[in-house]
């Protein structure tokens, strides 16, 4: 009887994600090794082609710069979201709850609203490029957009709430008597931050990380809007493949590169957890 | 002893960098100048503008219907698997079970797009609404299951064999206990996924054909091919809906404590 109902109650979503998450990924990862057709299709038999010219330089290097904006995004995000999760869990609880709904308005916006916005911001005849002429930084010439660093600029911006909820949430169960504790036995306040602070909630800070990494790794919108050439992710030649070129093998082995990417700190991850006690991860609530 | 100041000015700074490029975007939709850097009065010409183009509302019908649709399906899925997480959390099957559910909040969203694109190509089904309305009740599931989940966490499971004891059957101690006590979790789960399907640009945007252009397809191709200050009228318009929708769905989550 029990095990009747924990079947029924199951069956519907693993046969729903069966179909739509785990063969699809499956799928994605043998269409690699097909040859594309000249119509834009998937032909039979098996090659070895297309993953081989993942190799190429030019892979290698939007590869690489993927990593890198992906990283210095996480960075910039956690360097804000300490001070602001920190400030957030110390507050008045009359102050908590309005800064806590300040953090979360931006989450329910419209993600191509919030892109868009920093899209006109940035644009030659935009308010920031006139401030900075106005003050002399910058010459009449000079675009703001289409850099590497707009993208890692709107990235910030817009992961940034996804940031800060996790690690308000660990501060949040920190005894902060800790660190006047510490400050009392006379640590500077940057060390106490650091010695005590910093370890009590390190959950959180792990959850910030995998929330902001691993989306920032298969960035495609942002890149696309505000990155140019010059600042093109491994999203944006992923969507080139099926859009422009219309070859479904490539764009399935640069998928299956991504996959590996996104699954790699996520196994770090748990390996640490294996390793240390249990701490679960917590994606970031829904309010 | 002095509690540094520096954190509260970082978030004061964290908190303006959120808002100032929304505020100014609301601010220039009221801007009747071309181009944004000059203020040139209070004008709603580009809301007028807005309403007299058939595009866009051709497009907010395809997204609530997909929206309407692909909430209720996922309401349904999400809260039964949501029960079986809870009340056979030890078992294999659900630990199984819960990768699955976990596997769509952690996966980026472009990774979905292309790996459903490529089974529906595979499958040889035509991209349009009913291959959005999949895509979306596929990522939706899984946020009303945690979101209910996250409720029945606090759900005292003797009330329910109470009312069993008291000789209701399975589906009446069902319907009449376990429903009514779960519908906050429910409710905001309900508007968790609406609000993602109404939102959801990637995923869609992989998986639609012809003739279903959502509103976020449609403000994409707008920001791509320039039609920015009326882009500032929509989003002001969906700003203005969404900051409604969260701050009703906070005052009935508050009442219902």
């Amino acid at each position: 009887m029990k095990r009747r109902t924990e079947w029924l109650t199951s069956l519907p979503t693993l046969v729903w994600l069966s179909l739509f998450v785990v063969i699809p990924t499956l799928l994605v990862f043998a269409i690699a090794f097909r040859p594309a057709t000249p119509y834009g299709g998937v032909g039979s038999g098996w090659t070895l082609e297309t993953v081989r010219s993942l190799a190429t330089p030019s892979y290698l290097a939007i590869a690489w710069r993927t990593l890198w904006m992906s990283l210095l995004t996480t960075a910039l995000c956690l360097v804000l979201a300490l001070p602001a999760g920190y400030t957030i869990a110390r507050a008045a609880a009359r102050w908590r709850n309005r800064l806590l709904m300040l953090v979360i308005i931006p989450f329910w916006t419209s993600f191509l609203v919030r892109v868009f916005a920093w899209k006109s911001l940035l644009h030659p005849e935009g308010p920031v490029k006139r401030a900075l002429e106005a003050l002399g930084l910058v010459g009449p010439g000079a675009t703001l957009l289409y850099h590497p660093a707009t993208v890692v600029l709107v990235m910030v911006y817009t992961f940034l709430p996804f940031t800060i909820l996790p690690i308000y949430a660990a501060a949040e169960k920190f005894d902060f008597r800790l660190v006047e504790a510490a400050r009392d036995l006379g640590a500077r306040p940057f060390q106490s931050f650091r010695k005590v602070f910093l370890p009590g909630i390190r959950r959180g800070v792990v959850t910030a990380v995998l929330v902001v990494f691993i989306p920032a790794l298969g960035s495609y919108i942002i890149p696309d809007l505000v990155g140019g050439p010059s600042g093109e992710m491994l999203g944006n030649k992923i969507a080139q493949r099926v859009f422009s070129d219309r070859n479904l093998p490539h764009a399935s082995a640069l998928s299956a590169v991504l996959v590996l990417a996104v699954l790699a700190p996520l196994i770090g991850v748990l390996a640490l957890q294996k390793k240390g006690r249990k701490s679960d991860i917590v994606i970031g609530e829904a309010p | 002893m002095r509690r540094s100041r520096f954190p509260i000015v970082v978030t004061a700074l964290v908190l303006g960098f959120l808002y100032l490029p929304i505020l100014i975007l609301v601010a220039n939709s009221f801007n009747p100048a071309r181009f944004s850097s000059r203020w040139e009065g209070f004008s709603l010409v580009w809301y007028a503008r807005l309403f007299e183009s058939p595009e866009i509302w051709q497009a907010v019908r395809t997204t609530l219907i997909i929206a309407v649709s692909a909430t209720a399906v996922s309401v349904v899925l999400g809260t039964t698997a949501a029960y079986a997480l809870h009340r056979f959390g030890a078992s294999r099957l659900q630990r199984v079970h819960y990768t699955l559910i976990y596997q769509p909040l952690v996966v980026p969203e472009i990774l979905m797009g292309i790996s459903l694109l490529m089974a529906f190509v595979a499958a040889g089904v035509r991209l349009g609404l009913l291959t959005i309305f999949l895509a979306h009740v596929t990522f939706c599931v899984s946020y009303v299951a945690m979101t209910v989940l996250g409720r029945l966490q606090d759900f005292d499971f003797s009330v329910i064999e109470a009312a069993r004891d008291l000789g209701a059957t399975p589906w009446q101690s069902t319907r009449r206990v376990l429903l009514p006590m779960l519908m906050p979790g429910i409710v905001a789960g309900a508007l968790l996924a609406f609000t993602l399907s109404v939102d959801d640009f990637v995923i869609t945007f992989f998986v639609a054909g012809p003739g279903s252009t959502t509103l976020p397809l449609r403000i994409y191709s707008m920001i791509k091919y320039g039609a920015p200050p009326m882009i500032n009228a929509l989003s002001t318009l969906l700003l203005t809906v969404t900051l409604t929708a969260v701050l009703l769905s906070q005052r009935l989550a508050r009442r219902s404590q």
